[in-house]
C-alpha cells in the first residue's frame, strides 16, 4: 500500500513539492455520498444523500444545525466531520456570549479552516478527513463556502463534494446563472437536481425521501434542516422529466480547476 | 497589585438619543482627589468607525479600555472581510470585560457609555451591569443631570436640541459637582454618516451670582 517513501508522515514534502498524506485526506473527502451546495442573492442551500450501512440500520445524517443562521454539510470521515462540527457550534456560542450577535459566516469557516491547517503542519497529528459545505447568513447576505482538509477555504455560488460528485457539479455549471439567480423553492429545486445526477450512473438507485436531506437559510429565515416526510415535496418538483442531458455526464474526471469561486 | 480605589479620576458622561442620532458630552477633567489636575484631557475616544466611547472614572483604566477597543479594531481590520462589529456587539463585548475583570476581583474602575451608529446609547459599569437607554448619565450625572435630561427628552427630538440639552446639563453639573469642569467636548452620532468629536470648549456665560442663595 506504500506508495513512495515520502508519505509516511504529514511534515514531509516529497521532492515535487507534494504532501502525500493531505492529498489522501482529500481522497477521503471523495469517498463519502454526495453533498451539494448553492447559494442565490437571498439564500443558501444544502442537500445530502444519506447512506445506510444496511437494510437494518438508520441512515447517517449530513447536515449539522451550528447555530439559527449557519449549518453544515459533510463529506468524508463523519466522525471527524462531528469534531469540526462541535468547534464551528463552539465558536458560534463563544460568539454569542462575548458579542451578542451571531458570528460571521466568513469569520467562522475561516477558523475552522485554520484549526484544519494546524492538523498539516505538525508531526503528532493527522488531516481531517473530511470536506465541509457551510452555508449560512450574516449582515452581507448569504454565503456558500467550501472548506478542505488542506485548510483550504472557497466562497462559491454552487459547489458539490463526496461520491459521483462530479456529475452534479456539471449539472450547476450549467446551470450557475439560474442558480444566482433563483429564488428559495427554485434554488432547492435546483440543488436537489443537482444531488440527483449522482445517481444517474448507479442502477437501481434514486433519490427518496428516505435517503435525502435539504436544508435552507435565508434572509430573515433561520436555518432549517428537512428530512424524510418533508423533502417529499421538494423531490415531487423535480420528479418530471428528467433532463436528457444528465445520462451523458457519467464519468467523474477529475478536473478540480472547475470550482465556480465567488468573485462579488 | 489590584486596583483599591481610583486615582485620578474622571467625572460624569451623559448621552441623549435623538431622532437622527445620538449626542454624548461630558467635561475634560482628570481629577487627582479633589484637586483639578489635568483640565484637558479627552475621555470621549473613538477607535471604530461606527460608535464613541465616553468614559468616567479612574482614567488610566479608561486608557486601558480604549487600547483594547483599538486592538478589537485593528485585529478586525486584518480580517479584510469587510465585516464591521455593530455598536451592540461593542457594547456587550465592553460589559463581558467589565464582568470579567470584577470576577477576577481587579476591576477596571469605570462608567463607559457607548454611541453608535444606528441610535444606540448604552451604558457599562465598573461591575459589568450593562443596559440600553434613550438618556443616559454616569457618575454625579445620574443624580444631577439624569432628571434633567428625562424631562427634556422628547420622541421626536433632533440632534442640535440634543446637544443643547446635554451642555446643559454639563453647566449644571460644573456649577454643583465639584468634580467637573467648564470645559467640555460633545460626539454627535448621527444615524447615518460621520461621526463628529468636538474639540475641547468652554462653556461660556457663567453666572455665579446665584451661588450666595445655594446653601
Amino acid at each position: 500500500m506504500l506508495r513512495n517513501q515520502y508519505d509516511t508522515d504529514i511534515t514531509t514534502f516529497s521532492p515535487q513539492g507534494r504532501i502525500h498524506q493531505i492529498e489522501y485526506a482529500s481522497e477521503a473527502v471523495k469517498q463519502g455520498s454526495a453533498v451539494v451546495g448553492a447559494r442565490s442573492g437571498t439564500h443558501a442551500v444544502l442537500a445530502c444523500v444519506k447512506r445506510s450501512v444496511s437494510d437494518l440500520a438508520s441512515h447517517q445524517r449530513k447536515i449539522f444545525e451550528l447555530d439559527t443562521h449557519v449549518g453544515v454539510a459533510v463529506s468524508g470521515i463523519i466522525a471527524d466531520a462531528r469534531v469540526l462540527s462541535k468547534f464551528m457550534r463552539n465558536e458560534c456560542l463563544q460568539h454569542r456570549f462575548a458579542y451578542e450577535s451571531a458570528v460571521p459566516v466568513g469569520r467562522l469557516v475561516r477558523h475552522v479552516a485554520d484549526y484544519c491547517q494546524r492538523c498539516t503542519q505538525r508531526a503528532s497529528k493527522r488531516p481531517f478527513g473530511v470536506g465541509l459545505l457551510v452555508a449560512g447568513v450574516d449582515e452581507l447576505g448569504p454565503h456558500l463556502f467550501e472548506t478542505c482538509p488542506s485548510g483550504d477555504e472557497y466562497e462559491l455560488w454552487a459547489m458539490a463534494l463526496g461520491a459521483r460528485s462530479q456529475s452534479a457539479k456539471t449539472y450547476l455549471e450549467r446551470h450557475l446563472e439560474e442558480v444566482k439567480q433563483a429564488k428559495r423553492d427554485e434554488l432547492i429545486r435546483l440543488a436537489l437536481a443537482a444531488l440527483r445526477e449522482t445517481f444517474a450512473a448507479v442502477r437501481d438507485a434514486e433519490l427518496t425521501e428516505h435517503n435525502c436531506m435539504v436544508a435552507v437559510v435565508g434572509i430573515e429565515e433561520p436555518f432549517r434542516v428537512y428530512e424524510d416526510a418533508q423533502v417529499a415535496g421538494f423531490l415531487e418538483a423535480i420528479r418530471p422529466a428528467p433532463e436528457p442531458e444528465g445520462g451523458s455526464a457519467t464519468g467523474a474526471p477529475s478536473a478540480s480547476e472547475e470550482r465556480m469561486e465567488d468573485t462579488s | 497589585m489590584h486596583t483599591t480605589e481610583p486615582i485620578v479620576t474622571g467625572a460624569s458622561v451623559l448621552g441623549i438619543q435623538c431622532v437622527d442620532g445620538v449626542v454624548l458630552g461630558c467635561d475634560t477633567l482628570a481629577s487627582y482627589g479633589s484637586l483639578a489636575r489635568f483640565q484637558r484631557v479627552r475621555r470621549i475616544v473613538q477607535p471604530g468607525a461606527d460608535w464613541v466611547l465616553g468614559g468616567g472614572g479612574e482614567y488610566s483604566d479608561l486608557q486601558e479600555v480604549a487600547r483594547l477597543l483599538e486592538t478589537m479594531v485593528t485585529r478586525e481590520y486584518c480580517q479584510e472581510d469587510g465585516v464591521v462589529r455593530a455598536p451592540r456587539a461593542v457594547h456587550r463585548y465592553l460589559a463581558r470585560v467589565m464582568y470579567q475583570r470584577r470576577s477576577r476581583l481587579d476591576p477596571l474602575f469605570n462608567s463607559l457609555v457607548l454611541a453608535g451608529r444606528g441610535r444606540f446609547l448604552g451604558v457599562v459599569d465598573m461591575y459589568g451591569t450593562a443596559f440600553e437607554s434613550h438618556v443616559v448619565a454616569t457618575g454625579f450625572g445620574s443624580l444631577l443631570a439624569l432628571p434633567l435630561l428625562r424631562k427634556a427628552w422628547r420622541p421626536d427630538m433632533r440632534m442640535e436640541e440634543g446637544a443643547a440639552c446635554v451642555e446643559h446639563c454639563l453647566r449644571v453639573l460644573f456649577y454643583r459637582d465639584c468634580r467637573a469642569l467648564s470645559s467640555v467636548q460633545l460626539a454627535r452620532v448621527p444615524a447615518e454618516g460621520a461621526i463628529e468629536v468636538s474639540e475641547p470648549y468652554e462653556l461660556g456665560e457663567l453666572q455665579w451670582h446665584v451661588a450666595q442663595t445655594v446653601a
